[in-house]
């Protein structure tokens, strides 16, 4: 599924890096803590988490991760929506808890 | 040979990272193993994020020979008082603003060691940390 596809399925605001809408995801990882993606997320996952600082796209890139969705309605940091501009990974957002989120989410990559 | 030069400052998590993401533009124009290139970045930016959160100021030097990548970070600032403490995972001694963004989980050393095929750390109490790794292709 392509992050455009999800973004329009699941309500979800994009605040940057249209660029990169075309991402293929091919699952997803939950987690706040940044080695812990750093070492087990893989390539092409979506990052659900509710860190909005710049190092989480610097992250995203490096893991090359599909696009980054942000919980609770929290906005990412003006550093965030820059670096993601500059690297091309969307940064998303959602009204749901990371609960409910990720249930959705499960349903739609992998049910 | 191939080498490429950063400087980190203390405290400076925006742009922590950086030596990192060049350094994997480099290694992929090189056509260098995916999964070597994986492995590098991640070691080496848990490596300038450890100078970010605990060093003064610090230095990378990323070496690419003909069948290794060598990654050299040296840094000033307060050291690691029992290095083999600091080798085991969820140990940390970040201040609580770093954990607050997510950082001093205590995996920057296990991930490092996990992803380098070489992985040596010395370290003075007061003065600094020299961390070296290396990574075969």
């Amino acid at each position: 599924m392509k992050v455009s596809e999800l973004v329009k399925e699941l309500n979800l605001v994009v605040f940057s890096g249209e660029e990169g809408l075309n991402r293929e995801i091919r699952g997803g990882y939950v987690s706040d803590l940044l080695s812990d993606v750093m070492g087990n997320a893989t390539e092409g996952e979506i990052w659900i988490t509710l860190q909005t600082h710049r190092n989480v796209v610097a992250i995203a890139s490096l893991k090359e991760l599909a696009c980054v969705l942000l919980v609770s309605s929290l906005k990412p940091e003006q550093g965030t929506i820059d670096h993601s501009n500059s690297e091309g990974i969307p940064v998303l957002g959602t009204t749901c808890s990371t609960f409910e989120i990720a249930g959705l989410l499960y349903q739609k990559i992998k049910g | 040979m191939i080498e490429l030069k950063f400087h980190i400052s203390g405290g400076d998590f925006d742009t922590a990272g950086t030596a990192s993401s060049e350094t994997k533009k480099i290694l992929k124009q090189l056509n260098i193993d995916s999964k070597v290139i994986k492995r590098t970045v991640v070691a080496l930016y848990e490596g300038e994020v450890n100078i970010a959160a605990h060093a003064w100021k610090g230095e990378v030097a990323v070496t690419v020979k003909d069948h290794q990548i060598v990654a050299l970070l040296k840094d000033e600032g307060p050291g690691i008082a029992d290095i083999n403490m600091a080798m085991l995972e969820g140990f940390s001694t970040a201040s609580p603003k770093v954990r607050e963004m997510g950082f001093g989980a205590g995996m920057g050393l296990p991930n490092m060691k996990k992803n380098a095929d070489l992985l040596e750390v010395e370290s003075t109490p007061g003065v600094g940390t020299t961390v070296r790794m290396s990574f075969d292709f």
